[in-house]
């Protein structure tokens, strides 16, 4: 069970008050009309699937109801910050440095992953 | 003033009202309060309850006013006034709920919506839908330790903190109003399922239904 620091609460709650709602920081295109099939395609139904940070979105669909924003280890499942709708992650797959001592082969290797 | 169409739930008409227990007081029964009862149920039916939704700034100077108590600007804040009887949770960074006694509700909400003229805000009567249940006794946290997954311990939930979380998977808002009482807001249609709940919960500690 994860136990969720909630920035709008300003606390930890149990996973059991969250639901998770994919990937953060989807940008709707601007002009829908001007899309290609493909780049509205993907903007629809495709998703990143990394090995290693994700940024997600999450409610808390029981405490206060506001959605919000995840970063997490998805190898690890540690999350490593929340943070408010709006808001700019300080944590990203690039400036992750991570505390083990593994190569740095492997660690690129559970990087990786699939992008959308 | 703003030109909601709105209307008093209460009718003039005498038409019987039962609370949201009155089912389950008669199919589950009432175990009375006695000497061993070291938790104590007792439900605060037919209150009036207020959601106001809005700006944090315009909202607490128009509660000021008309109810006297101070919008709780911090998370989880419940602030009541000097009886008791009234009080003013935190719900969302935009949302409150008022708790007032029943057959307040409709002539505070009309002195708010006076008040606040054109601002941007929203108050919703939501007393039908949601009751109160108290729980008190010396036992009353032990037997929320065993239905909610929020710490619950005093150094965790001091009085004058509110919460909503889960209750033996039911929603359920906590709240802590003096040092030994706790209250639960639950959904009117959970009433009875948290009723039963609590009566199988309590059983252990004597639990007594004080009406």
């Amino acid at each position: 069970m994860f136990y969720i620091y909630c920035p709008y609460c300003g606390e930890h709650r149990e996973e059991e008050e969250f639901h998770p709602k994919g990937q953060a920081h989807i940008v709707r295109p601007k002009e829908p009309e001007s899309c290609s099939d493909e780049e509205w395609g993907d903007y629809l139904f495709f998703r990143d699937n990394p090995r290693g940070i994700h940024h997600e979105l999450w409610v808390h669909a029981v405490g206060c109801r506001k959605f919000f924003n995840i970063t997490r280890h998805t190898v690890t499942y540690e999350i490593l910050e929340t943070y408010k709708m709006g808001e700019q992650p300080s944590i990203t797959a690039e400036t992750y440095a991570p505390q083990s001592s593994e190569s740095e082969a492997a660690r690129v290797a559970k990087q990786a992953g699939v992008r959308a | 003033m703003s030109n909601v169409a709105t209307f008093d739930t209460r009718t003039e008409a005498n038409i019987p009202v039962e609370s949201p227990l009155a089912y389950s007081y008669r199919r589950s029964g009432t175990p009375a309060v006695t000497t061993a009862s070291r938790v104590v149920l007792k439900e605060r039916a037919l209150l009036g309850h207020l959601i106001l939704r809005g700006g944090a700034i315009v909202l607490d100077e128009a509660l000021r006013e008309e109810l006297g108590i101070n919008l709780p600007g911090q998370p989880q804040g419940l602030v009541l006034d000097a009886s008791g009887e009234r009080s003013v949770q935190w719900l969302s960074p935009d949302e409150w709920l008022i708790i007032v006694p029943g057959g307040e509700e409709f002539e505070l909400e009309n002195r708010l919506r006076a008040r606040l003229g054109d601002a941007h805000y929203s108050i919703v009567n939501v007393g039908g839908g949601q009751t109160v249940l108290e729980l008190s006794g010396e036992k009353a946290r032990e037997v929320l330790m065993k239905s909610v997954v929020y710490d619950v311990h005093p150094s965790h939930f001091p009085v004058g903190k509110g919460v909503t979380t889960v209750f033996a998977k039911a929603t359920v808002i906590i709240r802590r109003p003096t040092e030994d009482c706790w209250e639960l807001v639950v959904r009117r249609s959970f009433a009875d399922y948290c009723y039963r709940w609590l009566l199988d919960a309590g059983e252990e500690y004597g639990i007594g239904v004080a009406k």
